[in-house]
């Protein structure tokens, strides 16, 4: 399979299914690509997966993507591959792709179910941009029949916030959309602030869309307890010490770094909020503190 | 059950001290001046008299390796708990090299008695550290797992091996992954604090922060300055005064405790501390191997004091302290270790990668499964 058909499968993924994560989509085209891969050797397929990896980084280049992936080809070559035959030992890492694919796209679920039972009846929720993640956690609470109100902000510069305002409409939940400068002005009316994350990094901190910090921090200040909602696979293996320390290629979008030269310029697109400001994780491996997350990491990596 | 070496003001642990080391022909070294009474449980010894004073010649009872190695501790010409480890492990082989086993005796057994006495006699000379004390645990551990049928100089040979990997492996190698892992961290134009000594290539300017009464980096200073890096050195007192222009503070560790606490130089909870409150990273960088699993949350209850006439300083020609011990209120005090709490710490660098500061426990669990 050519780097250009497997940019076009990963596209028409998510063309078809827009619910999906783009780790998700990202991990069905390595999974394609594997099935479809021709090299002889053990070594020749790795070295394929992981140029392939790298090119749906280039293509998206958020965290998740990268993590996922990574994740996937720790996954399927954690086995032992000592058969003599290269198509049996293909066959056991195509099976075990999908496991792994079948078990992540539950993932979501079972954080749904996992979180919306610390949403109160009459609760005030301030949650930030739009999060597929969060967006079946409020459905699930909805669904058992809690009454919350919701504050979005807008987020500027995609304004996703507004997309959020209007799926969660047709949930019928009472919602407001709120300017990016007013998460201070409005922390005072919520009881509690939720989040989702592009990536969640060996610290225990997380990575969001920009403007997340900000919120950690006046949550913080208003002693609002601050949640983050993400799924196992965006466990990544980055360790930021402060802002500048996040790599440029998760900053910014993926044609942005091909074409703008001076980058200093440019706007990033997330941002990075320390674990001293997260009061826990849900996650599909249970709820976690920020610092039992580097725990987790050593189980999954090591 | 306390450990000795912090029971010295309890006189019943110290008559039994007394009694184990005349049974192993251990002299017993006495403390010198007087201790400020929230340490008296520590002990206080005076360079001025080792306990090699107090053996015979020739030494029968404690190989002349291990007094060689018992007098560099004591007068400092081996210092830093690499360097200590490393001599122990060498002077080790050379034991193990002498050794015969008496007849009607396992050398998996007797080997481990012959062992005692020297640890005693070298905890008398310099109490032993974290790492010393892992590096012990590992080659009693690898004697006993000798099998009694195996011939004399085929399990010596295996023993030599053993100690020669732990020494490659965790001690070498591990400083070179350490290195590797916090060259990553280091980005051009850095301003970086350190009060321990690193290697890289990266553009950046380094400030050494020093303290008496050791001045430790001055010798830092010497080795970066040789490879011309750009370097400023300060003493710890205008800390808070060059704080502001400092990116990232590297530190070293003299043992990472079970709670997460950084045990390490006194002088290293103040540079965390104030670090933190300038909102500077802390990086603290830590071999595996002197992960211990002890819990301890001050710097009180175990430490070590060194000699007091370090801290007397003759400026033109005058010494002001010299003449401390005939003033009876006071008391000179030469801590040689403080503990750092986790949350001054950002991110801890071992060779198996970068960890947060309370994820020790996880991997003390992840060693004790491998072993």
């Amino acid at each position: 399979m050519e780097e250009r058909e497997l940019v076009e499968y990963f596209r028409a993924q998510i063309r078809e299914d827009p619910d999906v994560a783009s780790a998700v989509a990202a991990i069905r085209s390595l999974l394609e690509f594997l099935k479809r891969d021709q090299s002889e050797t053990i070594l020749g397929l790795r070295e394929n997966m992981t140029k392939a990896i790298q090119r749906l980084e280039e293509t998206d280049s958020s965290v998740a993507v990268s993590s996922g992936g990574e994740l996937f080809l720790r996954f399927i070559s954690l086995t032992s591959l000592e058969h003599p035959d290269l198509s049996q030992c293909k066959n056991v890492m195509i099976e075990r792709g999908e496991l792994f694919l079948k078990k992540i796209s539950l993932s979501r679920g079972k954080v749904g179910k996992l979180c919306h039972t610390f949403i109160k009846d009459g609760a005030k929720i301030l949650t930030h941009s739009s999060s597929r993640v969060v967006l079946k956690v409020l459905e699930n609470a909805a669904a058992d029949n809690k009454r919350f109100t919701v504050y979005v902000t807008e987020s500027q510069p995609d304004s996703a916030g507004k997309l959020m305002a209007q799926k969660l409409h047709n949930l019928n939940i009472p919602v407001t959309v709120v300017l990016d400068a007013a998460v201070g002005y409005i922390m005072e009316k919520v009881d509690l602030v939720i989040v989702g994350a592009e990536g969640v990094v060996e610290s225990g901190g997380v990575i969001n869309k920009i403007g997340t910090y900000q919120m950690a921090v006046c949550s913080k200040a208003h002693n609002k307890p601050f949640y983050v909602v993400a799924e196992s696979f965006k466990f990544v293996r980055l360790y930021p010490l402060n802002q500048q320390d996040v790599p440029d290629r998760f900053k910014y979008k993926a044609d942005i770094l091909k074409t703008v030269k001076d980058l200093n310029q440019e706007h990033p697109m997330i941002d990075y909020t320390p674990p001293s400001l997260i009061t826990l994780l849900f996650t599909d491996l249970g709820v976690l503190t920020p610092s039992a997350v580097s725990d987790e990491l050593i189980k999954l990596y090591l | 059950r306390l450990p000795e070496h912090v029971q010295v003001d309890d006189p019943a642990a110290l008559k039994k001290l007394a009694k184990k080391l005349e049974r192993q022909q251990v002299p017993l070294r006495s403390d010198y001046g007087y201790k400020v009474s929230l340490f008296s449980h520590l002990h206080q010894y005076s360079r001025k008299s080792p306990p090699t004073l107090q053996i015979s010649i020739p030494a029968t009872v404690i190989h002349p390796s291990i007094v060689r190695l018992g007098l560099q501790y004591s007068q400092g010409i081996i210092a830093g708990s690499n360097a200590r480890s490393v001599a122990l492990l060498h002077t080790f082989k050379q034991v193990i090299q002498d050794y015969s086993t008496p007849p009607n005796e396992e050398l998996s057994r007797d080997l481990v008695n012959k062992l005692s006495p020297y640890i005693s006699f070298l905890s008398q000379c310099r109490p032993l550290s974290a790492s010393m004390g892992n590096a012990i645990k590992y080659i009693k551990k690898e004697i006993s797992n000798i099998p009694s049928q195996c011939k004399e100089e085929e399990a010596k040979g295996k023993l030599q091996a053993c100690i020669d990997s732990y020494i490659n492996e965790k001690i070498i190698l591990a400083s070179e992954a350490i290195s590797k892992y916090a060259i990553e961290k280091i980005s051009d134009g850095d301003v970086i604090l350190v009060y321990v000594w690193i290697h890289s290539e990266r553009k950046f300017r380094v400030i050494v922060v020093d303290s008496r009464p050791r001045l430790e980096g001055r010798e830092a200073l010497r080795r970066l300055v040789k490879k011309g890096i750009r370097c400023t050195y300060v003493l710890i007192s205008a800390l808070s005064y060059i704080l502001p222009e400092v990116s990232k503070v590297f530190l070293g560790a003299h043992a990472l405790l079970a709670n997460g606490y950084v045990m390490s130089r006194v002088g290293t909870s103040q540079i965390a501390l104030v670090a933190k409150a300038y909102n500077v990273p802390v990086l603290v960088c830590c071999e595996t191997y002197k992960f211990c699993e002890r819990v301890q949350t001050d710097s009180f209850v175990s430490n070590e004091l060194d000699d007091p006439d370090d801290l007397i300083v003759t400026r033109n020609g005058k010494s002001h302290l010299e003449n401390w011990q005939t003033v009876k209120s006071l008391g000179l005090l030469n801590l040689v270790y403080d503990v750092t709490p986790p949350d001054f710490v950002d991110l801890v660098i071992t060779d198996l990668g970068m960890i947060p500061c309370t994820s020790v426990p996880v991997v003390l669990r992840v060693k004790n499964v491998d072993q």
